[in-house]
């Protein structure tokens, strides 16, 4: 069997047919991470239980056991999330060392389903960055071109899938952190919608926005790997009781007489020629499934950005008052002759283990709360937000679901981001309404750009109304059987 | 509205989110956040009348679990993540 492009589906049957075993196809990943992790730098943390709870998986197949629908699927985690007995410090300093006495809802559905947990996946400190240059690991490198980010803030995630050192990857999606490294590394991933997937064990960045997701290899295994994590949890309030359909097993690519939305005033901007042709073949191709192209109007997608830096910052300033070097996590160093204030405990603890990302949007967050200003802000930024939802709400009349581009550019070099940060927020124009909406989206790989020798991965973006993830797989099962994201899937990034 | 921000405004910031920052860091800090702020003041322009803010974007039900005892995370646990602590007590330096 190719483990490195067999469905998740085909590993796991053949793992409880006895045709393999668990713990040959935990070592074959371990191998690959030892092997090629040293171009990437995608892993954090490598188990060094893995091997054994495979063996142990093993042994209840041979019992005859029931397991679950993913025995024996190897699976990376975003440092973001929770793991058990494993470290988990969103790969900032402030976190460095911290090992969570218990399990992100995300981790134990997985482990309950069957699911070995090889480690913990690079992202930018708190998830708070779209290239993985903020980590406290150091930058990641993107498998296509090494020279270049994966994207984040799940660029770990989508850099270990891509180079196939993990069968399957959870990110993050808080502004777009799973859609645009999946673009960038020509990799599948869903944000689903806000109320789907547990937060609980996740660590907060932007409570009302942040959604964890598949990044994976095809549409088939992020439906099966969704599947498997959404849905209620006590330990979540904001959890729906929405009905979680079998997704992989209702995979239906027919898109004839679908009506696919454009938002004008995304495509009238695409600044990019590469993003700009994929996303008009994208266009043409869907087309000639016998889908319908319709021009919807989102004026107020216009503001995403400014409305979602406001209202990110604004929960991650109150979210983060937790890290006060009391409980857990980087605490100043100090003795008896320290002396020193509450304050200054306080503040020399959160000012040494934040990093300078982390702390500009904490400052944002604050003034953008504070007496004075909240209205103008954050209040305003969140009137705003309902226009747009009621925006979006509005096109989902005329259309199924909607179509666009990813990300304003292919994957850039590392250390070429501008040193402004408004010029980076402004390239997550294209993701983040989705999030402010709490509408379920995706990035599907769909072409490449070329570039010197490179050769970059473009994916499309789809989203789709509120719990419409199956639609949502469903289109994105057509678009995967096209010929251009075939083409695409012939490639080998240069790291694999 | 204008934002005057300023070397004192972003001082007076990090003291409310309790962060210790350099002056270089204030140095980087400033222009950034003036042109941020300048940038997002967009906002201002738009017509947002009797429209009630959206706190979270899905409108679920609030639904409460069965109140019963639950252990699931021992104090030792929840301690073994302390810089410091001693007894079931998380330690900290003198402050007063």
């Amino acid at each position: 069997m190719d483990l490195l492009q067999a469905d998740l589906s085909a590993v796991t049957e053949a793992i409880q047919n006895k045709k393999i075993s668990a713990v040959e196809t935990t070592q074959f990943f371990l191998d690959r991470v030892q092997k090629l992790d040293q171009h990437l730098n995608a892993f954090t943390y490598v188990s060094n239980t893995a091997v054994k709870e495979a063996e142990l998986l093993d042994q209840k197949i041979a019992h005859g056991e029931n397991v679950g629908p993913l025995a024996g699927v190897v699976f990376g985690i975003k440092d973001l999330l929770c793991t058990k007995g494993m470290p988990s410090t969103a790969a900032s300093k402030m976190l460095s060392g911290f090992v969570p006495p218990y399990d992100a809802t995300v981790v134990s559905r997985l482990k309950k389903a069957g699911a070995i947990i090889l480690g913990k996946l690079n992202q930018d400190e708190f998830a708070m960055g779209s290239s993985n240059e903020t980590s406290v690991y150091g930058a990641c490198h993107n498998p296509w071109d090494k020279s270049r980010v994966p994207g984040g803030s799940s660029g770990g995630s989508a850099a270990a899938q891509a180079a196939r050192l993990t069968m399957a990857t959870i990110g993050t999606d808080t502004g777009g952190s799973i859609r645009q490294p999946a673009s960038f590394c020509g990799v599948v991933g869903v944000k689903p919608t806000y109320g789907r997937v547990s937060r609980y064990g996740i660590i907060a960045y932007a409570s009302s926005l942040d959604q964890a997701g598949p990044i994976v290899s095809s549409v088939k295994d992020a439906a099966l790997t969704l599947e498997t994590i959404c849905g209620q949890d006590s330990y979540d309030g904001t959890t729906s009781d929405h009905l979680v359909e079998k997704f992989s097993q209702n995979l239906n690519g027919n898109i004839k007489g679908k009506k696919i939305g454009v938002i004008k005033e995304f495509v009238q901007h695409i600044p990019d020629a590469h993003i700009a042709q994929s996303f008009q073949l994208a266009l043409d191709t869907v087309k000639q499934l016998g889908a319908e192209i319709v021009e919807v109007s989102i004026p107020l997608t216009q503001y995403a950005v400014p409305m979602y830096y406001l209202i990110s910052a604004s929960e991650a300033s109150s979210n983060f008052a937790r890290y006060d070097g009391v409980k857990y996590g980087y605490r100043t160093p100090h003795d008896k002759t320290s002396n020193l204030s509450l304050d200054d405990f306080y503040s020399l603890s959160r000012g040494e283990g934040f990093g300078a990302e982390v702390k500009r949007r904490i400052m944002l967050g604050t003034y953008a709360l504070s007496a004075g200003y909240s209205d103008a802000f954050y209040l305003k930024a969140c009137k705003v937000r309902r226009l747009l939802r009621q925006q979006f709400l509005d096109a989902f009349e005329k259309c199924d679901l909607i179509m666009g581009p990813v990300t304003t550019a292919p994957a850039f070099k590392l250390g070429e981001k501008s040193v402004d940060p408004l010029k980076n927020y402004l390239n997550d124009i294209f993701t983040t309404s989705t999030n402010l909406c709490g509408l379920p989206g995706m990035s599907v790989p769909f072409s490449t750009a070329r570039e010197g020798n490179s050769i970059l991965p473009i994916g499309v973006q789809l989203t789709a109304p509120h719990f419409q993830e199956q639609s949502l797989l469903n289109f994105a099962y057509a678009i995967e059987n096209t010929t251009p994201a075939a083409d695409f899937r012939k490639l080998k990034p240069h790291v694999y | 509205m204008a934002h005057e921000i300023n070397e004192d405004l972003i001082r007076q910031i990090a003291q409310l989110a309790k962060l210790t920052i350099s002056d270089e860091e204030i140095a980087n800090y400033m222009p950034h956040m003036k042109k941020v702020l300048n940038h997002f003041s967009e906002l201002e322009t738009l017509n947002t009348d009797n429209i009630e803010p959206l706190i979270t974007p899905v409108d679920l039900k609030s639904y409460l679990r069965e109140d019963r005892v639950e252990k699931n995370i021992s104090t030792e646990e929840l301690l073994a993540g302390a810089p410091s602590s001693i007894g079931q007590l998380f330690q900290v330096p003198p402050v007063i």
